[in-house]
């Protein structure tokens, strides 16, 4: 017989050693899985999925400017998520960042000097995320509607937006590409600090994620955030203007999705399509979760998202799997890391029929003690 | 007198969640015949101990002893079988069903089932015990007092030998309190075995045979009701002497603060939630408002303090130079910026007053999180406040930055009840004040409560209790369904008279 109680508090040295164990067991099940089905050693694959992600400084960069993106737009739902509004909106509110930074490279990208072209691209990006945002917020705000189905569909509105302007700006016409955006002029481009072209993404993300901690946790917007997703009533009732904040902080969740849009066209890819987002929208969710909505504690969960990602993607050309087995073990770890927060909350005990009191005792005791 | 026969005797039982220990130790025995009161203040252990015989929870050790042969109790289906039913504070009973329905649900043992021939056995149940049931009506149309009676017969229809019953007039006007004790006698007398779980003390006196007290989650000891005091069972409850009288100092110079004309409150589901109703309440006076719980109590508070809207009628602040400010139509803030020190107590704490994943420091900038020019918040004011209430309240707690959900009933009304206090308000609203604390945080509040009215604030107190109503209330306004039922002196009515009033508009029969 198993018992299933809630526990009430735990030590942090506790629950960090249960998610420990959860990832060693995950390695394990992971091993047996990868032994069995492709008859490789696992230790090997294990070393060919790091050398993947940290092998060379040239792989070591890319992980980090992945992480930073992936950062940027788990930084954006934060708020969001925070107040118990669930934007699943960010892939939509990425791709309209794009595609406002993209519009600013080509309509005017030969006629301004590169700093404020890029302020342009910047303003623009921001306002079309937030909008991309604030549309399902305001009728949440106004009629309580679902904010999670609102949020998916302006996803679909998005890409078809970007792949109608595709077709407008296609070079060469008819190829259905808009391939590199001002390549002779660099128009619009980020410039690279030290030689190095990823620098600049990865240290604008970094005080971002800095300052959205900084934010939530001590200013009164953020507290006004956190009220208002425990409690609507207690924020009505000490007087919070709740439609307000829904507005202003979706204005803000969404901007910050615009601008991971602008880190992609004007700092990495220098395109336009409507895969630029690559589900980080949909990633960031999980991160911002296993996180526990925490901006610092995402930079561990992101990268490890990140790291499982270009791992993956190692194993399957270095030892010619199919890129789907990564994918089984990324989620198999997931699942395990997850899993594990049930352990945290609840307890089991265990006990026999005939002689339960005593067992039950002694249960308990075994798992205090393991 | 026959020797009395156990039907379930408890040995040892201990049960710890996490770090907190509910029960330690615990020996009880449960008699066939007989009302046992399990006694004890909120958070002593009462509920869990009991919820251990009902399959809710399973002891972490100690035997559990069924009519002489030890028992395993791992889910309330094991209780059943044993013949133990338990009632909880929140009833579990299917809405758009009859009581019939309700009272067969789960029953899978009837050979071809047969709704009537069911209602032929319920109803010869309810004529052994007198209970008043109408068969057919569908609960969402009963009242609390005829939903309990449903869950009562459930249990007796199923063959319950051993009734538990956790807080049973929490709920109960005086006259279904004393219709639900004429019951419980008559189980008693047929035999049955009746646990009920309490913190009051007169209805210990007045229903039970025999009382045990748990402290802390440890059985203090055990009476029998016949030879005990309530001065006696309070010490033993709480582990020391405390006084019983509530003090009601005369109103000093009492003038008018808040008035009320013709008040009408439609709830979101276009329901008429106050009629008419028409009060004042004054400085230096504790106002008690009684009514059967629904009646319009929430709505009447929340009207005044902002968070309902007025269909009809007027609110007025009245300041010290005789101004009227109209509270229609704004809402807590606007109020609070026009200078009126409005302090609100809800009846739903968590949800709210207060943040209960936040800590203290934490809540106690509720309401004044807004101050000052920056873009930050303040902490250090809030957690000094903090402190100041755990000290000044006896709030049990680990520090400033615990949860308030962590904390017992008690304490977070204690932090709810010091915040609102801390502002210095001219009103005080609150609503069921004490409900769920125990005899010593009650007293903390009344306390509190009298201060407040003595240093000139008008003091709105919703209240449950009418035996407090009557002790503490300069005036008690009665609700009954929405409208004024009468307003009487607190100092010269009855409880039969108030409770009569909170059924029938001005209390004729």
């Amino acid at each position: 017989m198993i018992h299933i109680s809630k526990r009430k508090e735990m030590p942090l040295w506790q629950s960090l050693s249960i998610r420990l164990a959860a990832i060693v067991v995950a390695l394990i099940v992971c091993g047996i899985i990868t032994t069995t089905m492709t008859g490789l050693n696992p230790l090997e694959v294990y070393a060919s999925m790091v050398k993947g992600a940290f092998g060379s400084p040239r792989k070591v960069w890319i992980l980090l400017q992945e992480l930073a993106l992936l950062l940027c737009v788990s930084v954006a739902l934060t708020p969001a998520f925070r107040m118990r509004f669930w934007n699943l909106g960010g892939e939509g509110q990425i791709l309209v960042g794009c595609l406002a930074s993209a519009a600013c490279m080509i309509a005017i990208g030969d006629k301004l000097p590169n700093p404020l072209l890029i302020f342009i691209m910047l303003l623009w990006s921001l306002a079309a995320g937030a909008l991309w945002a604030v549309i399902p917020a305001y009728f949440k705000a106004r009629w309580n509607t679902n904010e999670t189905l609102f949020t998916l569909m302006m996803n679909y509105v998005a890409t078809q937006l970007v792949a109608y302007f595709v077709i407008v700006w296609e070079v060469p016409k008819g190829s259905g590409n808009i391939g590199i955006i001002n390549q002779t002029t660099e128009a619009g481009w980020f410039a690279q600090i030290a030689g190095n072209k990823y620098l600049l993404n990865i240290l604008l993300v970094a005080a971002l994620t800095v300052a959205m901690y900084i934010y939530l946790n001590y200013s009164k917007h953020g507290y006004e955030i956190s009220v208002v997703g425990e409690s609507v009533n207690t924020a009505r009732y000490v007087g919070i203007k709740v439609e307000r904040v829904i507005l202003r902080t979706l204005l803000l969740s969404g901007a910050i999705c615009g601008f991971a849009g602008l880190l992609l066209v004007a700092g990495t890819n220098h395109t336009l399509t409507t895969t630029l987002a690559g589900g980080r929208g949909f990633t960031a969710v999980m991160v911002t979760w296993l996180a526990k909505f925490n901006p610092l504690v995402m930079i561990a969960s992101s990268l490890l998202l990140v790291f499982m990602g270009n791992g993956a993607a190692e194993i399957s050309t270095a030892f010619a799997l199919n890129q789907s087995f990564g994918d089984i073990l990324t989620g198999i770890i997931l699942f395990f890391i997850i899993g594990s927060e049930f352990f945290i909350t609840y307890k089991l005990s265990f006990s026999s029929h005939d002689k339960q009191t005593n067992q039950a005792t002694l249960a308990t005791t075994a798992m205090k003690e393991a | 007198m026959p020797e009395k026969q156990c039907a379930v005797s408890l040995r040892g039982i201990s049960k710890a969640f996490g770090k907190i220990q509910a029960n330690h130790n615990v020996d009880l025995d449960i008699y066939r015949g007989e009302i046992l009161a399990l006694l004890g203040e909120n958070g002593s252990g009462k509920t869990t101990l009991m919820n251990m015989l009902s399959g809710i929870y399973f002891p972490d050790s100690g035997t559990i002893t069924i009519d002489g042969k030890p028992a395993t109790i791992s889910s309330p289906r094991d209780a059943f079988a044993y013949g133990i039913g338990m009632i909880h504070q929140h009833f579990k009973l299917i809405n758009v069903f009859t009581a019939a329905e309700n009272i067969v649900l789960g029953l899978q043992d009837e050979a071809g089932f047969n709704l009537d021939e069911a209602k032929t056995r319920i109803m010869s149940v309810c004529d052994a015990y007198s209970f008043e049931i109408d068969l057919d009506q569908k609960v969402y149309d009963m009242s609390v007092s005829q939903k309990q009676t449903v869950e009562i017969v459930k249990l007796l229809y199923r063959g319950t030998e051993v009734l538990i019953l956790d807080e049973p007039t929490a709920v109960l006007t005086p006259q279904e309190t004393d219709k639900l004790f004429a019951v419980l006698r008559n189980m008693r007398d047929s035999g049955k075995a009746i646990v009920i779980i309490t913190h009051k003390l007169h209805e210990v006196l007045d229903i039970s045979d025999r009382v045990s007290v748990l402290r802390k989650g440890e059985q203090i000891g055990e009476l029998l009701t016949s030879k005990a005091t309530a001065e006696q069972m309070t010490n033993m409850m709480v582990g020391r002497q405390v006084s019983l009288n509530i003090e009601r100092p005369t109103p000093q110079d009492p003038r008018e603060r808040i008035r009320v004309e013709g008040v009408t409150v439609r709830g979101s589901d276009g329901v008429v939630k106050l009629d008419n109703v028409s009060f004042s309440a004054y400085t230096g006076e504790i106002l008690g408002i009684a009514g059967i719980s629904g009646c319009g109590q929430k709505e009447l508070l929340e009207a005044i303090a902002g968070l309902q809207a007025v269909e009809q009628g007027s609110i007025d602040y009245i300041e010290d130079d005789g101004t009227l400010d109209s509270l229609i139509g704004k809402d807590p803030l606007e109020i609070a910026s026009m200078g009126i020190a409005l302090s609100f107590v809800p009846e739903d704490r968590l949800g709210m007053g207060l943040v209960g994943s936040m800590d203290l420091a934490d809540n106690m900038m509720l309401r004044s999180f807004r101050q000052g020019r920056s873009f930050f918040t303040d902490r250090k004011a809030p957690e000094h406040l903090a402190e100041k209430v755990i000290d000044e309240l006896e709030v049990n707690t680990t520090s400033v930055h615990t949860p308030v959900s962590n904390l017992s009933g008690g304490n977070v009304q204690k932090v709810l009840v010091g915040r609102e206090i801390a502002s210095a308000p001219k009103v005080v609203l609150s609503a069921y004040a004490v409900r769920g604390l125990d005899v010593n945080s009650s007293y903390v509040i009344y306390d509190l409560l009298n201060k407040q009215k003595e240093s000139g604030v008008a003091v709105v107190y919703v209240g449950e209790d009418l035996d407090v109503l009557l002790e503490l209330c300069d005036r008690i306004l009665v609700l009954c369904a929405g409208k004024v039922s009468g307003i009487v002196d607190g100092r010269n009515t009855t409880k039969n008279e108030v409770g009569l009033m909170m059924t029938n508009l001005g209390g004729a029969q």
